[in-house]
């Protein structure tokens, strides 16, 4: 083998043919949902009902928001893979070239998918198939400290009765179901944390309201309560057991999963600011030279370079978490690494694009605008930019979280 | 030449033209001469022509270049020589190194490791690299490691990958002295990939001698110029008789004192072009040039006056195009040189901040701290993974000139901050030279100014 970093050729059709959807079905109402914030984007359900086909047919080599699941089959033993992990993250950039607040309206490719996808179990994981599951775990007193959830879930029976409120909700009023954290016994702390899959029309779950937001507009953000509301035991995600030793590594195992398909997020709608700001450049007469030193060209031509830099640093690392998870590596350093560096990228690249093209890039006219507001939530959501560099530190400096607050 | 017009602002000693003296400022600034004078006399009395010293203290002091040896003549003119294969493109996107390559990075962190970072400050000190160290570099072949078998190197296929992971693994251990052994290599790579069949027969099998008499060679691309543009040189090439005539002057030329031959850049018809030069031609000279870091590798400026070669001395294309190769993969070695030296602060700062103590704890424990450290981290994995990109695209024969422009940038900016980063935070400690890590700081603001020198 060889050390290699272009994408591999038999995901090549794939990352082409999301290409193709994203220009050709997202672009064109990409501006329609950003104004019309809350209505449904029904252009999509055709678009997810083509997407499950490729899936069935085997062509989107396992792409999309269950690919990040870890298969325990080992066939391949000692031969390098790029499975879906790699599949999922090239795909979710493509299409985030396109829109990244339809990206996460996609039916059935929700991020709750994800979580089911990364600890459910063969039983689980075949009945809730083919459901569109959003994720809960923020309320609104905590957001990062995913240990300090006051959500509760006592076992009664056969079933888990669920009491709390949840915010943040991507597509919380769409999806089939929810993912919703909880805790087992508050006083056990983080090891009592648990995931359960809560369906939609369960007594008891009801969707406050939406919320009206900087940008992903197109994508609906709910709030949701759970007054009394039971799932039969079944649902609840992973080990029942409170195992303290372990603490809060089983339901954290997810972020290791959903973390590089969100920087693959920031990598996409970055590089829509990037193609288009290279063309509108060019038209202005500033051409972008490779061989030439950055100072020695034109200002913009330099800010280019370094923005591209810096845009395909996190290009190289999400694609790096995402080879790991396939390979089976542990990759929650990695997985950090590219949320951070992608996160903070978008920022950089769509606000300066912005700032480049100048008045056409603050218009509505154009996208540029748009892209630098729908960034954001990149670099907070599935932890933050923050976050991430506590959990690098913690890692590369071999601290407990008790150590590095 | 008066004194007063001697002491004109402009220039000299970092004054710029818009300052002005007054009598009293022309008065100290006389002081200040004589007072020198009086210094370099005793300077004078020190055992003088010791090569370190040369390179120290006497910038600006000119000689001839080494003239050791002469290249016979051997190959056919005008037959292009042999080429390296392309490393086999698998299409599997895999970050880990072929066998070979891991093989070859053991070795080279092992000497990095135990021969390289313990000569270090020395080095750094004396601005040259320790005999014994040298000879020790052509034991484990780094001066044929770019070449391919059929030219008495050691590998079938072209080995930009592996001479990235080479360069990064000595920059570990120390970048100038990575510099001073990468440095005929370098040179023996470009005729490998660019050379005449004479060409190669003539210079190469001196890079594969086994009896420790390889050159010491040098690739002499940058030229002493504010806002340098590498493509455009200003020294010139004019064609005279059945040769040509080469006229300028090269700066950052690694131990141009002891090289025996060079490649040399210049402006031929407005295109730039490679050429071969003998130290023993007549009208070069070289001068010491220290700079503020990658001290070990004996820099040097080469001044060419009216040099003439032979027809033959022309590597490669006259049209640019090999000379721009040229600087891609020149710019491709100085970042994996950075990756290298990047990840020596790392390491040493790892340890330091968790067992420095302030306010009753380890400084590790601190946010402020605990970021910049995460931030180097995530910096220099992202810089290695542009470089490894555009190395791995190099290997397999395809265009890397975008993707080694986006890891110098990178490598330019995130490393000189990780290098700054890394006297932060030793504080105090990391700006006096009990620690290696002002002598990192120096040694990364090299990238992006480097052009030429190393080449992989």
């Amino acid at each position: 083998m060889a050390i290699n970093l272009e994408v591999p050729k038999k995901h090549r059709a794939l990352v082409d043919q999301a290409h193709q959807v994203a220009m050709n079905m997202l672009r064109p109402i990409s501006r329609k949902y950003d104004i019309a914030e809350h209505e449904y984007p029904k252009e999509l359900d055709m678009l997810a009902a083509m997407i499950d086909g490729l899936s069935e047919s085997g062509a989107s080599e396992g792409a999309g928001a269950t690919g990040v699941r870890r298969d325990a089959g080992d066939e391949d033993k000692g031969k390098v893979k790029n499975g879906a992990n790699l599949a999922s993250v090239t795909s979710v950039a493509e299409m985030c070239w396109g829109d990244t607040g339809l990206l996460l309206s996609m039916p059935r490719q929700g991020l709750g998918n994800s979580a089911i996808a990364s600890v459910a179990n063969d039983e689980q994981l075949e009945r809730f198939k083919g459901r569109w599951a959003s994720m809960a775990i923020t309320e609104p007193s905590f957001g990062s400290d995913s240990a300090a959830i006051s959500t509760t879930a006592v076992l009664d029976g056969d079933e888990y009765v669920i009491n709390g409120e949840k915010i943040f909700v991507t597509s919380g009023e769409r999806s089939d179901c929810i993912v919703v954290w909880a805790t087992l016994d508050k006083s056990l702390g983080r090891a009592a944390i648990k995931s359960f899959v809560v369906e939609k029309d369960t007594p008891g779950v009801k969707v406050e309201r939406l919320e009206e937001k900087l940008g992903i507009r197109a994508s609906d953000t709910a709030v949701i309560t759970f007054t009394d509301a039971r799932v039969p035991k079944e649902n609840l995600l992973g080990s029942p057991e409170i195992n303290v030793e372990q603490g809060f590594a089983g339901a954290m195992a997810t972020f290791d999963n959903t973390r590089p398909l969100v920087a693959a997020m920031a990598v996409g709608c970055a590089r829509a600011s990037l193609d288009l700001t290279r063309d509108l450049l060019a038209e202005a007469g500033i051409e972008v030279d490779y061989d030439r030193p950055a100072i020695l060209q034109h200002a913009a031509a330099a800010k280019f370079l370094q923005l591209e830099s810096d845009w395909e640093a996190g290009r190289l690392l999400t694609l790096q978490a995402a080879w790991m998870a396939d390979n089976r590596k542990p990759n929650s350093l990695e997985a950090s690494m590219a949320k951070a560096k992608a996160g903070r990228v978008g920022s950089d690249v769509t606000l300066s694009c912005v700032e480049l093209c100048a008045s056409i890039g603050y218009s509505e006219e154009e996208l540029l605008e748009k892209w630098a507001r729908d960034s954001k939530i990149l670099d907070i959501f599935e932890g933050t930019q923050q976050i991430q560099q506590l959990i690098v530190a913690r890692r590369v400096l071999g601290l407990s979280s008790a150590e590095l607050k | 030449m008066s004194l007063i017009s001697n002491l004109k602002p402009g220039g000299k000693h970092g004054v710029p033209s818009s300052e002005s003296r007054d009598p009293i400022g022309y008065l100290v600034a006389g002081l200040n001469r004589l007072a020198q004078t009086d210094l370099l006399d005793k300077v004078r009395l020190r055992k003088p022509a010791e090569q370190a010293v040369f390179s120290v203290t006497r910038t600006g002091f000119k000689t001839m270049t080494n003239a050791s040896r002469t290249f016979a003549r051997a190959g056919k003119g005008g037959q292009p020589g042999t080429r390296p294969t392309h490393a086999a493109a698998s299409g599997v996107f895999d970050l880990t190194p072929g066998e070979d390559e891991q093989m070859l990075v053991d070795v080279v962190t092992e000497f990095a490791d135990e021969v390289v970072r313990p000569a270090a400050a020395e080095a750094d000190k004396a601005c040259a690299a320790p005999d014994d160290l040298l000879k020790a570099s052509l034991e484990i072949g780094l001066p044929i490691l770019g070449l391919p078998e059929a030219l008495g190197g050691v590998s079938e296929e072209r080995s930009a990958m592996a001479g990235t992971l080479v360069a990064e693994a000595l920059a570990k251990g120390d970048m100038g002295l990575a510099v001073a052994t990468l440095a005929p290599g370098s040179v023996a790579t470009a005729i490998g990939l660019w050379g005449t069949d004479a060409q190669q027969q003539t210079y190469l099998p001196a890079f594969s001698a086994e009896d420790g008499t390889v050159p010491a060679a040098a690739l002499a691309l940058t030229e002493p110029t504010v806002l340098f543009d590498v493509l455009k040189p200003s020294t010139t090439a004019t064609k005279s008789g059945d040769g040509y005539v080469l006229n300028g002057t090269k700066s950052l030329v690694a131990r141009g004192d002891s090289a025996e031959l060079f490649v040399v850049g210049a402006e031929l018809d407005g295109k730039p072009v490679l050429f071969l030069v003998e130290s023993s031609t007549e009208g070069l000279a070289v001068e010491g040039d220290p700079g503020m870091g990658v001290r070990a590798a004996s820099m040097t400026k080469l001044v060419l006056e009216d040099v003439k070669v032979p027809a033959d001395a022309v590597l490669g294309e006259t049209d640019g195009s090999t000379y721009t190769e040229c600087v891609r993969l020149s710019r491709l070695a100085w970042c994996a040189l950075a990756v290298g030296t990047g990840q020596a602060v790392l390491d040493y700062v790892t340890p330091y901040v968790k067992g420095r103590e302030a306010f009753g704890e380890p400084i590790a424990n601190r946010q402020s701290v605990a970021f910049m450290v995460a931030n180097i981290a995530i910096e220099l994995q992202g810089m290695r993974l542009l470089t490894y990109r555009a190395a791995s695209r190099a290997a397999a024969g395809k265009d890397f000139s975008r993707e080694v422009a986006l890891a110098r940038k990178a490598c330019t900016d995130k490393g000189m901050q990780i290098g700054l980063d890394g006297v932060q935070l030793l504080g105090g400690h990391g700006f006096v030279k009990e620690h290696p890590v002002e002598r990192w700081y120096r040694d990364l603001r090299a990238i992006g100014i480097m052009e030429g020198t190393v080449l992989v």
